[in-house]
């Protein structure tokens, strides 16, 4: 009962009120526009919340993560362009939809099974992260560092593309974890003599590179082509042979996506292609598929927008962040002082329950505003890259330079973005870089930490039953693509 | 899913050190043995004060996975070539380009002036010639984003020939 109170927490405040409605609104605009997303509209954002207190820092990045994940299927329903990666399945039916001259009836759908499929994976949260956490208390460093490697092996072989590239690209990012000075001894590591990389490379110009620069870049490869826009009358709200047809897919895809979020593997993107062939799997007419079918929508967007309670879990439980945007929201985190894992649970129930009752918020919200605004938000597509993109550029060089108020970081965010631009061109993800960077200090110090208790023994890591099931789950993990492709050779 | 195919067997046609898979993991490996070499050179915590591991032995070993695991993906190339990427249009270098101008400007005149030639740059080549929205995303946007920085952060740009004006 208390913490139900303490989740109602932020509609009793106007100021976590106005924060979530510019949050749920700017989300929706990031989500909308092609290329932008909710993880680089967090990473830019990041710098401004250092005016707020950290709940108020929090609620406006997890509700920009809600409302971004949504707003994807607008672009995706309208011009056949997912707005976020995530959205990528809702085009297969969305748009041939869209294309019979029922744009509102797709849109209609994929609102209210985005809002059914947060609210259900943030009633996941509210269950699952304080168990996780209870079970967090048991976890010594050897766990620790066997839980983080468990969850790069997960990223790397459930993430989006190459299950190997995606092998190197975390170890990528933990390497530059390693710049700066050691923490343990203060020697320097890649420091080449510039003083300003002895404090490390900072997160937000690895991020605001790899995403947004790296996307200037693409963007810069396509600026003929052309986008056949579907106008939009008005959004409609799902009839009642609708919900009749869907109400299993959006309850089913809902649960996928709220698991697959829990996973560190991108969640969103991956959720919601695994609810739409799921969909397709247990759909009475399968043929319709691909031809504009509703339940292809509702399997898609339920499972995306449910992930983003998921990948919430074990950032909050155990710090490990289950996708590219709950890891901006754990720099977040970090850097107001707040330390995620299980004594947060026990020390600020009501800055976490707080977090948890904004998110249900902004669920509720996007529906309001997307059911409302969808026509608005669906006329900021038209904004052309050449004007965008350079005002992107001016507000990422600015945030970046903003943190640390040191040029060296605009450079590296620089150079961030052409390699980004580079590993999408050749298949490697930028996703496992980010977690690998955010983890890496984890699993470097956990190691050597764990050492030290072991006298220097590797084989003692084995002998701590929680670590070595993540250390065989670590194996299944980078099994599981094999096996998948010998399978599907069958 | 014919096209993958088709700019899958043109891959194979090319010389093995023309294809893009060589070219990648050749990068890749160089770099990593750069990166490793360089690693010798940190410096050694005595043993009377070492706890657990040097500093070294992490990124060593990272770096030796790294170069192993790129090994693997060649060797996999080899049996399954990469599809060819298709050429890089103009508007891309252009962009590299404005890049580079950027980080000339921001480092030897200014760093405001630096994001309005950018902004200016590529919005011309990705083909805006319109003098009010050139205007509006080279000045006016960055002059906004600028004073916002400024004020609500209270952020203090590098100094320069326009952000001295300013600050004076």
């Amino acid at each position: 009962m208390d913490n139900l109170l303490l989740m109602m927490a932020p509609l009793f405040s106007s100021k976590l009120l106005l924060v979530l409605f510019f949050g749920t609104l700017f989300g929706l605009i990031l989500g909308v526009l092609p290329g932008l997303g909710p993880t680089t509209g967090g990473a830019l954002i990041l710098p401004f919340t250092m005016t707020l207190d950290p709940l108020s820092a929090i609620v406006l990045l997890t509700s920009i993560y809600c409302a971004g994940t949504y707003g994807g299927a607008i672009t995706a329903v309208l011009i056949n362009t997912p707005g976020t990666p995530a959205a990528a399945a809702t085009c297969l039916d969305g748009y041939p939809l869209a294309q019979k001259g029922e744009a509102g009836r797709a849109l209609g759908m994929a609102t209210v099974s985005s809002t059914v499929g947060g609210i259900f994976s943030v009633i996941i949260l509210v269950f699952f992260a304080p168990i996780l956490a209870q079970l967090a208390y048991e976890f010594g460093q050897p766990e620790y560092f066997a839980l983080a490697i468990f969850g790069l092996t997960m990223l790397a072989s459930i993430g989006e593309g190459s299950p190997i590239k995606n092998l190197i690209a975390g170890a990528f990012g933990i390497l530059i974890s390693t710049v700066g000075k050691d923490f343990m001894t203060s020697i320097d590591r890649f420091t080449f003599g510039i003083n300003e990389l002895t404090e490390g490379i900072g997160f937000i110009p690895v991020v605001v590179g790899l995403f947004a620069i790296s996307e200037m870049l693409t963007q810069s490869t396509l600026i003929n082509q052309v986008f056949n826009r579907i106008a939009l009358k008005a959004i409609k709200l799902p009839s009642k042979d609708d919900y009749k047809k869907t109400w299993k897919t959006i309850l089913r895809s809902s649960g996928i996506g709220s698991f697959i979020g829990v996973l560190p593997a991108e969640g969103g993107t991956v959720a919601s292609l695994i609810g739409y062939s799921e969909a397709k799997r247990f759909s009475k007419k399968p043929e319709e598929f691909g031809k504009g079918s509703i339940e292809g929508i509702a399997g898609a967007e339920a499972a995306n927008n449910a992930a983003t309670g998921g990948a919430m879990v074990p950032t909050l439980a155990l710090g490990i962040p289950g996708s590219a945007t709950t890891a901006v929201i754990l720099t977040g985190l970090i850097i107001h002082g707040v330390r995620p894992g299980p004594d947060l649970f026990r020390e600020q129930p009501d800055f976490l329950y707080g977090i948890f009752g904004a998110m249900l918020i902004a669920n509720v919200l996007f529906f309001i505003f997307g059911f409302f605004g969808a026509k608005i938000f669906a006329r900021i597509t038209l904004v052309p890259n050449k004007i965008l993109w350079p005002m992107i550029f001016a507000v990422s060089v600015c945030g970046t330079y903003s943190l640390n108020q040191s040029i060296i970081d605009v450079w590296i965010m620089l150079f961030f973005g052409v390699l980004g631009f580079f590993m999408r061109r050749y298949g490697f993800s930028v996703v496992p870089v980010i977690i690998g960077l955010i983890l890496g200090e984890l699993v470097e110090g956990t190691l050597r930490q764990s050492l030290v208790i072991f006298d220097g023994n590797w084989l003692m890591f084995f002998t701590r039953p929680i670590a070595l099931t993540f250390f065989i789950l670590s194996l299944i993990a980078l099994a599981f693509p094999l096996i998948r492709s010998k399978k599907f050779k069958k | 899913m014919k096209n993958v195919q088709k700019q899958k067997r043109a891959n194979k046609s090319l010389p093995f050190f023309f294809r893009d898979e060589f070219k990648v993991c050749l990068v890749i490996i160089l770099i990593s043995i750069a990166l490793l070499i360089t690693t010798f050179t940190f410096d050694i915590v005595p043993p009377i004060l070492n706890r657990g591991i040097q500093p070294a032995t992490f990124p060593k070993a990272l770096l030796v996975l790294i170069i192993v695991i790129t090994l693997l993906i060649y060797y996999l190339a080899t049996k399954n070539p990469w599809k060819v990427e298709k050429k890089l249009p103009k508007s891309f270098y252009l962009t590299l380009l404005s890049f580079l101008i950027f980080l000339v400007i921001s480092k030897t005149l200014d760093f405001f002036l630096a994001i309005s030639v950018l902004s200016i740059f590529v919005s011309y080549c990705w083909g805006e010639k319109r003098i009010f929205y050139l205007l509006l995303v080279g000045i006016i946007f960055p002059m906004i984003v600028f004073i916002f920085f400024e004020t609500i952060l209270g952020l203090r740009f590098p100094p320069g020939i326009i952000t001295n004006i300013y600050y004076s």
